[in-house]
């Protein structure tokens, strides 16, 4: 997608600028932008770094097993056709833990385990089945204990006040969830 | 209750921090060890992620510099207005399901721009914490297991994402 984005995004913005009389803006451009993806990655360094320590800890107690317990009434709503499959239900929870917990990097590799296991059953090996949709549709929804991203974002634009975010990012997320959970659930009953 | 908000979201990240120490401690884990593990990863992540953002940074900044964005931004405000979304979010709006990093270059392009603690700025934010690279996630998903019939899930996805998003624009309104 990018390979094609990409170029297009920086020829139209050449040829714009050319026609409008904005090339010197352009040019100076460039190089703030450089500047600025390298002070973004700075700040990211600490705020990631802080995270993923936090989160190693958390990886390592009895805090992960008692989410799991937690997610299980839940798991067990949203895949009512993986009732008898403990292995895939495991692997979608301890994908969902690895999300709630910002460990993005640990999260897609647990899906895709996931997403293997369910693949066993399926029937029809070139469509997905309810249950992987529905998973997918949770995983693209987001759903994080804290942006930390956003607020290493802010952070280094000077916010007053970085973390505000947190509260409103959490009900929306929620909503955007539920909505997700819901459109899908009712497809599953209305298109076959 | 915007005070109750700021507390809560001041709240969280010392209130998880000290909690997960503190079932580390008791559960006599070597917690410091273990941080240090998880944040020597975490160097890696921004090493591996730093070409792709100055990649996107350079394109968005040549979309801005050169005008283009405000253009099409013009463009396309009478739809926003009705919607009473700032215009000024849609660009961040169009690209969020499509690009991790393309909609991070664009989120902090409008906070620079319009200020990171106005509405505008918070509504970015919320909405920066709140949706995920939809196409992204799907593509990575389904290639995993080799299954090219993804039958309508992207319904599903985009509907959690605009409901996101205008969840995000909702929430931040009342707030301010």
């Amino acid at each position: 997608m990018l390979n094609i984005l990409w170029p297009i995004f920086i020829i139209l913005s050449f040829i714009y600028a050319v026609f409008s009389g904005k090339i010197d803006s352009l040019n100076t451009g460039i190089f703030n932008s450089l500047a600025e993806a390298v002070e973004l990655s700075i700040t990211f360094l600490g705020t990631i770094c802080l995270w993923n320590g936090i989160m190693e800890i958390a990886k390592n107690t009895s805090l992960i097993n008692k989410l799991n317990n937690l997610l299980k009434p839940l798991i067990n709503f949203l895949f009512p056709e993986l009732k008898n499959k403990e292995k895939a239900k495991q692997e979608i929870s301890m994908n969902m833990i690895a999300n709630i917990l910002g460990l993005g990097n640990a999260a897609t590799p647990l899906g895709i385990k996931a997403m293997k296991t369910m693949q066993k059953e399926n029937k029809n090996k070139d469509v997905l089945t309810n249950s992987m949709m529905m998973f997918i549709v949770i995983n693209t929804a987001s759903i994080q204990l804290i942006p930390s991203n956003v607020i290493a974002i802010r952070t280094s634009l000077n916010s007053q006040n970085p973390s505000l975010i947190i509260i409103p990012v959490w009900i929306a997320t929620i909503i955007a969830a539920s909505v997700g959970i819901l459109v899908t659930k009712i497809l599953i009953k209305k298109v076959k | 209750m915007v005070n109750i908000v700021q507390y809560m979201s001041n709240m969280a990240i010392p209130a998880i921090i000290v909690t997960i120490i503190a079932i580390g401690l008791k559960e006599k884990e070597k917690v410091f060890d273990r941080f240090l593990d998880g944040a020597k990863e975490g160097i890696e992540i921004v090493f591996k992620m730093f070409p792709t953002l100055l990649g996107i940074f350079l394109a968005i900044g040549a979309l801005r510099t050169s005008g283009l964005i405000e253009a099409i931004v013009d463009l396309i405000t009478p739809i926003t207005n009705i919607l009473k979304i700032p215009s000024s979010i849609l660009p961040l709006a169009l690209l969020r399901p499509i690009s991790g990093s393309a909609s991070m270059a664009v989120a902090v392009d409008i906070m620079q721009n319009y200020g990171v603690d106005t509405l505008t700025g918070f509504i970015t934010s919320t909405i920066m914490g709140s949706t995920e690279t939809t196409f992204y996630t799907i593509a990575i998903y389904t290639s995993a297991v080799g299954i090219k019939k993804t039958r309508w899930i992207l319904l599903g996805a985009l509907a959690a994402d605009i409901a996101g998003m205008v969840a995000s624009t909702i929430i931040c309104r009342i707030l301010s």
